[in-house]
Order: structure tokens, then sequence, then C-alpha cells
């Protein structure tokens, strides 16, 4: 058997233990150790974004990390984004403003658009696309998620004000 | 949640925007795809691929796979039941598994299990194939060449009984009128031609699936799909199988345009978890994605068209030719059939497919019309020029209206082609000036929609809540649209009815999400079936207050009592009947199933702004409007969707997609890295008009709208290019390299 | 493939010394595709992000310093290096999405050797150094002596690139990058160039000229240097520095472009930064 390696992190706001292989994906422990299949593997490459997650709340594709990496970091995932049974409003705008069709992409699109919004409340248009072009769609052609993301920086704005 | 309603004009339910009802399950990371199950003692699999184009399989050695630490079981095709060239199934079922000829860069040969994914992978590496490489063919120029080797021993140019192999799919004549006197009377003849790549259909989700047969033999089989009783049958066929020994689960699938109707793993996941008496789990990675799965075809069309002074396209004339890839296809028949937007009196057109050493071929969104429009669209928006002719005033001259015929001579049913292109031409992005320095193109698309068989069950619940049950695979929001035709039948509020996709065993047959039918088809079934549920709830209800059935009607959501004794007694809600069902007769749930007839085809008119950098051949979209006919818009906002979705591939396929092959057959660009879709930052907003003119065969007037959108955006970037530059770009993609080498010979 | 996580310079260097398959990482964007892609496996994986003088950005008596591993993400952020070097800045930024960025560093960039690399041309345009650790202690070595060919640098197994070095510029200099991309994010350079300027008076004093994705390695332009000193930057001095910045590609044809393209097309962005440079250089 293949040596594994213990890792202790922080996930979603809690501590948790997993074993890897040393070549393991942090995407493929987070889904095959922990359950967390939101976090989804499009490419593999760092290409798609379909992974995306939060590694001390900087934005990076979990396809592109060694497991081990996640020792001692906080790792932030599409499910610790709804607050207990309270959605973020990027969850809202994006179910109001028909923002995914299928699916896939949106767990990634969601974490992405949160750490754009938690960085810079009052993006442009163009600033959403180019912090968005890491996720790729093929369903929507964005133009429903950029949306929902405008709306969402305007109800968080509102909130704040 | 709130909805976002937008007042009906017509309907109470139909033509709103309520939150979809599985939207909360996919915003949260709870929403199960193929590749999200895990089941209890579960295999990985990984599939042995062909590294050459072409060869002959000498022999495959498992030992030592099946010897590597963790293997469980091992396939190749001998684990499967021969089938005849000549069997329909033939050419899936080979693709699935070869038996004794690779046919193309990454065609599976064989398969194992492992308990985990690494050793999978190993144990796939270790099995030994001994291959006798064969002559390839790369191209649709090589597969037509004098003495081009065979690229597939088994293909038959189909409908011509033809007994030797040919590289030759299909050959289609379509003819009316006299196409020399069509020549004759005209003023202006244009002539061209064009090629387009082989493009990928671009779904993120890899293809997945998880097989677990029983002691007993029967499979039960979760799937990413874009039709799961059209897996059990096709998995079934290739399996030797009766279908009653399979159950398909929808997973929920991540994209599909086409490219998930067809299968790949199933049937080698089901042989694997049979041999080791497991589960097994496949899910492709990206690579394998591009090298096996998909893609549309390429093509090679000539195309010449005439047209009077005053601007009446007399004549079409054209050779079109498509790549079906490894296997026998329809590329070509469909690619001439789709040509069916104009009135030309006189047609000639012969469509030629053909079969190469790459991977085979399948659908994608309105299959083949994006490469014939991208020529149709182009040659007319020459004969404009030429005419100094606005563009939308040539096409309204020769739109086609209901009678019209189509390029197979049926005539249109009643359909909103006119309508569409005065959309763009009202709108306010036609009627703005042209950004300085940029250009702006138009371009058009039709496709047929299909109707197809579908079923539906739905049942009331005690409280008076629904369930809506079909057996079609929710692509782009379909459970909404389902849940809003029944909400508009029943007067129920769209969000007390449960819309579901069930397995094999808990609907009735469906067939595959495909051509643009889901909202059409599967939705004539939820109404039928509510439309039932209806007339047995008017007969508990006349129970219930003891009047005779026929004196009660359904108004609204509720029982009306019409006549003596019980006139003007208080309606009978749902919930009421629903409550008393036990005393008057027993649960209420109603079927209904049905091959529909009456698919009401779609046009769409597409208009954009360019800038080309003439310097570096790089192309940006400064503005992109979409109009499509939808017949009616369900749920608007998936109408849009599916517009805005259609134009962004259509983009895509239209700039920067395209697949690369090396001279031995090897795609260079097997990634998203160089397998360039449209990023957020490449596109502008794309803005919509819906167009409404009521398909008459559907009771609210439903069109497809799921596939024509992809249709008119390469002949709309085309001619925006032609616009600005001068320069008419007729090969794919158009890319900077490609545009600047244009521009360089103006 | 073992993953180890050294805190110190020699703790890493000792790892490499210890196994000729072992490798340094950062970022792992390239090296997990390349892997993924059968690139064979490397025996230790060895991560720099753990050593504290491996990242961060900070200058001190007219040099600045950035360790070799530090993400992009800090430097495009750090408004006093990008106000300094605007060109390197945006060329680091260039290196794919936002979680890339959050990933991807100059010494990986750098090491990983692609004729395409888009903070290159910028590195050297600036002729920043690089210090190398190794067994046998450190050196400084300029950045174009690191890559020798695609996927090839002069490094010896046991060693690394530790930070880089770069001096504050003159008064009156700038630097620009630009590339071209098929897309508008997400690709490889089908051609980059990078031109630093000195500008006295709206004349050129001084120029740098380099070019990625033309070549095997990162290309100087002499000839289009020497166009540039002494000029106004005016139409014909730009039309030289794109002939010559076209003559002196020696580009391949293949997925991402042809030799033809990438000729003309860096003769283009060559003129065009040069033109962004003194801009920047004269405001």
């Amino acid at each position: 058997m293949i040596n594994r390696t213990h890792v202790h992190c922080t996930v979603n706001g809690d501590e948790v233990d997993f074993l890897a292989t040393d070549s393991t994906s942090l995407l493929d422990a987070l889904r095959t150790e922990l359950g967390l299949t939101g976090v989804k593997e499009g490419c593999g490459t760092g290409d798609c974004g379909a992974c995306s997650i939060t590694v001390d709340g900087a934005l990076n594709c979990a396809c592109l990390m060694f497991a081990p990496e996640a020792e001692g970091r906080e790792i932030g995932t599409v499910e610790g984004i709804a607050q207990g049974d309270h959605l973020h409003p990027l969850q809202e705008t994006f179910l109001e403003g028909a923002a995914l069709q299928c699916g896939i992409c949106t767990p990634g699109f969601l974490v992405a658009a949160k750490v754009l919004l938690d960085e810079n409340p009052t993006p442009t248009e163009t600033e959403i696309r180019y912090a968005l072009a890491g996720n790729l769609c093929r369903c929507t052609g964005y133009d429903k998620i950029i949306h929902a993301v405008q709306e969402a920086a305007v109800q968080l704005n509102g909130a704040k004000s | 949640m709130t909805a976002t309603e937008n007042p009906p004009s017509k309907y109470k339910y139909v033509g709103t925007r309520p939150v979809r009802h599985d939207g909360l399950d996919k915003v949260t990371g709870k929403a199960r795809f193929a590749a999200d199950l895990d089941l209890t003692g579960q295999l990985r699999g990984a599939i042995v691929r062909s590294p050459h184009a072409h060869a002959r399989i000498v022999s495959i050695d498992t030992s030592a796979a099946e010897a590597m630490p963790g293997v469980k079981s091992v396939v190749t095709g001998a684990d499967f039941p021969a089938i005849d060239p000549s069997d329909s199934a033939h050419d899936e079922a080979v693709n699935n598994i070869a038996r004794d000829e690779a046919l193309y860069v990454g065609h599976a040969v064989a398969a194992v299990a492992a308990t985990t994914m690494e050793e999978a992978r190993a144990a796939a590496a270790a099995v030994e194939v001994e291959y006798e490489v064969l002559p390839a063919v790369l191209s649709i120029d090589e597969a037509i060449a004098e003495g081009a080797p065979i690229a597939n021993s088994t293909n038959r140019t189909l409908f011509t009984g033809d007994t030797e192999p040919s590289n030759i799919a299909s050959v289609g004549p379509f003819q009316r009128g006299d196409v020399d006197a069509g020549f004759a009377a005209a003023d202006v003849i244009v002539e061209r031609t064009f090629t387009t790549k082989a493009v990928h259909q671009g779904y993120i989700e890899p293809h997945a699936c998880v097989a677990d047969v029983g002691q007993d033999g029967k499979a039960t089989i979760w799937a990413s799909s874009q039709g799961h009783f059209a897996v059990r049958s096709k998995t079934a066929k290739i399996l030797g199988w009766g279908t009653d020994k399979i159950k398909v689960t929808p997973a929920e699938i991540g994209g599909g345009f086409g490219g998930k109707t067809t299968i790949y793993l199933e049937p080698i996941a089901v042989r694997l978890s049979q041999k080791a008496g497991r589960p097994v789990k496949i899910v492709m990675t990206r690579e394998e994605v591009l090298r096996a799965t998909g893609p549309a075809p390429a093509s090679k069309i000539h195309m010449k068209m005439g047209a009077t002074k005053d601007g009446e396209l007399t004549t079409i004339q054209g050779t079109l030719h498509y790549s079906n890839g490894s296997a026998k296809g329809y590329a070509a028949l469909t690619g001439a059939m789709s040509i069916a937007s104009y009135k030309f009196p006189n047609l000639d057109l012969m469509a030629i497919g053909t079969v190469d050493n790459t991977p085979k071929s399948a659908a994608y969104r309105a299959p083949s019309a994006p490469q014939a429009a991208f020529a149709i669209e182009t040659l007319i928006d020459e004969v404009a020029d030429q005419l100094e002719m606005d563009p939308i005033e040539l096409r309204l001259k020769n739109a086609v209206v209901e009678g019209d015929p189509t390029a197979m001579g049926a005539p249109h049913p009643k359909i909103g082609f006119i309508e569409t292109l005065e959309a763009i031409k009202n709108s306010e992005h036609y009627n703005s000036p042209v950004p300085e320095g940029a250009g702006r193109g138009f371009g058009t698309g039709f496709w047929f929609n299909i109707g197809e068989q579908s079923s539906a069950t739905v049942n009331l619940n005690e409280d008076g809540t629904a369930t809506v049950i079909t057996g079609s695979p929710d692509i782009g929001g379909s459970r909404a649209s389902m849940a809003l035709m029944a909400a508009e039948e029943l007067g129920l509020d769209v969000h007390r009815i449960t819309p579901i996709v069930a397995d094999t065993e808990s609907v009735g047959f469906t067939d595959i999400t495909e051509g643009s039918r889901a909202t059409f088809a599967t939705g004539m079934a939820v109404v039928n079936a509510c439309r039932d549920l209806i007339e047995q709830m008017k007969e508990r209800a006349a129970v219930m207050r003891g009047v005779a059935a026929d004196q009660v009607a359904w108004i609204d959501g509720a029982a009306v009592i019409e006549g003596p004794p019980s006139e003007g007694a208080d309606p009978v809600s749902i919930a009421e009947i629903t409550a008393a069902a036990k005393m008057t007769g027993g649960p209420l749930t109603a079927t209904a199933s049905l091959n529909a007839a009456g698919a009401g085809p779609s046009f769409a008119a597409h208009l954009a702004d360019v800038r080309v950098d003439e310097e570096t051949g790089q192309v940006e979209i400064l503005r992109y409007t979409a109009a499509q006919d939808a017949g009616t818009a369900i749920h608007p906002s998936y109408v849009e969707g599916q517009m805005q979705g259609g134009s962004a591939q259509g983009i895509g396929w239209a700039l920067n997609e395209e697949y690369i092959f090396s001279a031995d057959g090897v795609m260079q660009n097997a990634g998203f890295l160089d397998y360039r879709m449209p990023v957020a930052s490449d596109l502008p907003m794309i803005e919509t008009i819906i167009v409404e003119v009521p398909n008459p065969s559907h009771p609210y007037g439903v069109r497809g709208v799921g596939e024509t959108g992809i249709v008119p955006p390469i002949g709309t970037l085309a001619n925006a290019i032609a616009d600005q530059t001068g320069v008419r770009m007729t090969n794919l993609p158009m890319s900077p390299p490609n545009v600047l080498k244009a521009l360089n010979e103006r | 493939m073992r993953y180890a996580a050294p805190t110190t310079v020699d703790e890493a260097v000792g790892l490499l010394a210890a196994d000729a398959d072992a490798r340094v990482f950062a970022g792992a964007t390239d090296l997990i595709p390349q892997i993924r892609s059968g690139r064979p496996e490397p025996s230790v994986l060895v991560d720099l992000k753990r050593i504290d003088r491996l990242v961060g950005v900070g200058e001190s008596g007219g040099t600045w310093t950035v360790g070799a591993a530090t993400p992009t993400s800090t430097l495009t952020a750090d408004e006093a290096f990008t106000g300094a070097f605007p060109g390197l800045s945006e060329a680091s930024g260039l290196i794919g999405s936002d979680q890339i960025q959050n990933r991807s560093s100059w010494g990986g960039n750098l090491c990983n050797a692609s004729p395409a690399a888009d903070s290159v041309p910028a590195l050297v345009a600036n002729a920043v150094r690089a210090v190398v650790a190794g067994s046998n202690g450190e050196r400084t070595v300029p950045v174009e002596e690191i890559v020798t060919g695609p996927g090839q640098t002069s490094l010896a197994d046991d060693e690394f690139v530790v930070e880089f070095q770069v001096d504050t510029p003159p008064a009156h200099t700038a630097d620009a990058y630009l590339r071209l991309i098929p897309r508008t994010e997400m690709d490889i350079a089908v051609v980059g160039a990078a031109v630093r300027l000195t500008m006295d008076g709206g004349t050129c004093t001084a120029a740098t000229v380099a070019l990625g994705a033309v070549a095997p390695t990162v290309v100087r332009v002499p000839d289009a240097e020497a166009a540039l000193v002494g000029s106004t930057l005016d139409d014909a001095t730009l039309e030289a520095v794109a002939a010559a910045a076209s003559a002196a590609c020696n580009p391949i044809d293949d997925k991402r472009g042809t030799i033809e393209y990438r000729r003309q097309v860096a003769g283009v962005l060559a003129k065009r930064a040069a033109t962004i440079a003194a801009e920047r250089a004269n405001a």
C-alpha cells in the first residue's frame, strides 16, 4: 500500500483531518476523502475553474494543488458559502437571474465571484468578466452570470449602507 | 427566495420566471452529477486507448495488467458480443470498444477496474496491445482522393446497396427547378468554397458513469446523459442483454449539446462490474473527452448562388462534404436539409458524407446547420453588397413562409422567419450607428426541431401539491418548464409542483433530450396528463357535491359546480379533492404518453458589431444581438439562456475553436488551454429578442429553442469582418493568424 | 511521488542534492498539467512556498528583491512595485486566470523554460538578476542565462532560484509588455514583446527590446534598440523597430501560430510596446 500523508486543515471553518497520497490533488482529496463533491473537475489542468476554492482567502484551482499543500491552511468551497439556511446574495441572484443552466460550473463561479466581491465591492462589467475569465461556462454565454454578479454587488452594497 | 415575475399576457404561469426547482441544490454544491456518486466497494475504471489513427489490433495481452495490485477486472472487445456491420448499432458498439480495428487516436481498445484510480491507470498502461499500423485518412480531401486508403473497413455507403468498403458514408442529392435556367436568369452570381474544422461540444462535465451488476445479473447504471432510456437500450444492445436487465438512473447532467446523446462508457463499466462483482465508476479526463467523444463534423462546402438585380434569389447550387469521423453518419444530409430559409426556386445540392480516421462525430446543437449557414449567409451578404441592398431587406424579400418548400421539398408549417427578421430590423441595435472603424454583420439560422416519444406521470399528493415525473433529463431548465405548464393546466402554484426526472423503471419510455424536443414533446405529455387529472378531479368533485360530472367545470384551479342542485356552492379546491380522495375513489394520478408530431421549426437572426485589429487579425465583438422565434416562451429566462448559450458556442466556433491534428492523426490541442472556447472576457452581453409566433401543434405554442441559436453566429461574424475589412473569410476558425493571412492577401 | 515542504533554503538544497529526480515547485501550474499529460513524475516534490525568503517583494537601497515563489498576484497588487515596473507587473499579471495568479511565480515561469513565458521578456528587458542556491552556495546570474532552450535551464540538479533582484529604474524610465493571444485571457502567448525605455525630453536615451514565443529562448533585438536610442519614436523609427523585431524572430509553426504570423505580429507588438513605454517614461 502506498504511504499516505496525514493532512490537518480547516475546511469551511471546520477543522478536518484526512489522509492522502502525496501525489493526490487537493481536488481529489476534497471530493473523495471529505465528500465535498460540490468542487467539480472539468479539466484537471487549471483551465476551467470548476474546482475553484479559496486557500487562506485566495482563489485557487484545487486541481493544481497537491493535497499535502493544504496542511494548516484555511480552505473554502462552495459548500461553505451559505450561512446555515441563509443563502449568500450571489446564490440568490444566480437563482433569480437564471445564471445557471446545467449547473456544473456554478460552484466554481460562485466561489470566484465571492472572492471578487469581497475584494472589489463595485466591479465594472469588464472587471467582472476578467475576474471570471478563469471559469468556463458553456451553457449561458456568461450573460446572466455577469448580471447576477452585478446584482449581488448592488445587494451587498445596499446591505452595508 | 422570490421569483422574478413578468406580468403574463395570456397565462398565469406560462411566461413567468420562477426560480428553478433544482436550483438550490446547484448553487449549494449538493446536486449530484454522475462523477459525484460513490458506492460501497466501488472500483475505478480506466480505458486503454489506441495511440494510432488506424491500426489492426493483432492481439491484446492483459495478463500483466491483471496481475497488478488492486486490479479486479479487465475487458477487451472480446468481452462483447459480435455485431454485424449492417446492424444500425454496429458503429456505436465498436466506437465504445474496438474489436479488430482501431479507427482513430483515442479509440477505446480495453479497460481495467481497480481499487484506486492510480492502480487503474497503472494497469491500463500495462495492457499490451499489438497493433499493425494501417494507412490513415485524416481529412475530407484525403478521404475522397483517388486511390485513398480505406479508413474503416466496415463502412459501406448508405442507401446504395454497395458491398465494397468506401470512405463515403452517404450521398444525397436534393433538387428542384432548373438551376441552369436559374443562373441564366440571374444578374449576379456569387460562388465560393468554405472549409470548417471539427469542433467539440465542450460541455464542462466530462462523461461519467457508475455501474453496479448484482448477483442476479441485473445492472444499475447512474449516468450523465441526455437520455437514460437511450443509455439503457444502447447498453443492452452492445452487451447483448435484454432491457429488463438494466436500470438507468439519470444523474444531473453537466452539459451535453448533443454530445451526450451517444454512449461511450456504460457497456464497459457494466462488463467490468460484472466480472469484478463490484460497482465500477468511470470518469473521463478532459483529454479523453476531446480525443474520444464528440466532435461536430469538419466540412468543405462549395456553393454558388444567383440573384436578379431586384434581389430575387433564383438559384442555389452546391456540393457539401461533411466528415463523419471514423464511422458512417448523416452529417452531410442534415447539412443540406438545413438550407431551408430562402425561396430558391431552383436548387441543386449534393450532400456527401465522408469517413476518416478522426473521432466518430456526434450531434452538436442543430447538427450540420452552422457550417451550411456560414456558406449561405456569406453568399447572400455578397449578393446584397453587389446589389447595394440592405442585407435584411434582401432576406425579407426571399424569406420562406408557411407553405414554402424546404430543401427536402416538404412545405414549411407555420413559421416566424419574417417576424424574426423584422425583430432585428426594428431593434435599437440595428438602428444605431456602426461604431467608428468597426464592422457590422447580419446572419440567420434555421433548425427543424423534432417531436418523438415522451411519457409523463403527474401525481396529486394528499395536501393538494403535485409531482410531475418525466423521463427527460434536465439539461437547461426543463424541470421548471414542465412545472410551469402543469401549473398553468392545473391552476396550481408552480412552487407547489415538484418536477422530477425519474429512472427507467419509474416512468414510461422517453426519447433523448435532443432536437429541442423536451419542452415541446415531454411538455405536451405533461399537459395531457394534467388534463386527464382535471377530468378525474371534476368527477371527484361531482361525487363530493352530489352532482353529475358534466355539471363540473375546471376554472382557475378549482372545480366549479354549474347548475342545480349545488349551483353557487363554493368551488372545490385541489387540496379539498385530494384530502377526500380516499372516500371518492383513491389516489389521483395520471400518465400520458405520445409520439409527438408537429414540432415547430425555429428561426433566428443575429446582428454583431466587431472591430478587427488589422495589424494582428484579432476580432473583438463590440455588440451582439440575437432574435429567435420561440413560439411561446414558457420560462423566458431559460429561452434567453438557450439563445445566449447557442450564440456563444457559435461565436467560439467562428473565431477560435478547432481540432488540430498532427500528420499522424494525434489531436494537438486536447485540453481547454488550446481548445479555445470563449471565456467571459471574450464576449459582450448578448442581447436577446424573443419572437413569439405560436406553434399551432402545441397546446401553448412551443417551438424548440435549444438549437437554432448556434446556427447564425459564424456567418454573422464573417459578414461583420467583411464589412470592416472588405475581406470575405471562408475558412474557419477566423482566428488571428487566419484573419491576418486573409488581410495580407487582400 | 513524495511531498516535502522545507522551511529553509539549505533544507531544500539538501533534498535536491540527495535525489537527482527531486524537483522544486512553487505553484505547480505547469508541473501538474505536465504530469497529467504523461511527463515522468519527480521522486520528490519540493514545495518552496514555506521558505520565508522565497515569498515576498520589497525595495531596499535602490534594489528590489522578489522571492522566487511569490505569487504574481502579490506583485500586481503591490502599488510601489507596479509603479516602478509597470510592464513587468502587467506581464506578471497576464500569467493565467485569477486562480493561476495566486499560484504562479517568476521562479516557476522562468524555470519551466517555456519560450512563451509571459514574465521572461519583461524580466530580461529590466536586466533582472536571479539568485541561485545550490550545494556550493549562492550565485547571482542575469535571468537570460537561466533558460537555455525549451524546457532546459542552466541550473544544476541541486540548484534552484531563491529570489530575483532588480535595480530601481533611473528617472524617466518605464517598461511595457504586450502579448498576442487568440482570446482575451487564459491563453499562452503566441508572441510577447517587452520594451524598456529611458526618455530625456522626448528623446530616447536607452532602450531594451525583448521578444517571447518567437524563438527557443527570449530574443533581445539590438537593431530595434539602436533604432530607438536617439529617436523621438517617430513613425520611421517605429517602422524600423517593427522590421528589426520581425527580423530577429526565429519562430516555429505550431498549434498557436504560424512562422509568418509570429514574425509579423512581433513587429507590431514591439512598436506598440515601445510607444506605451515612451508615454509612461515621459509622464
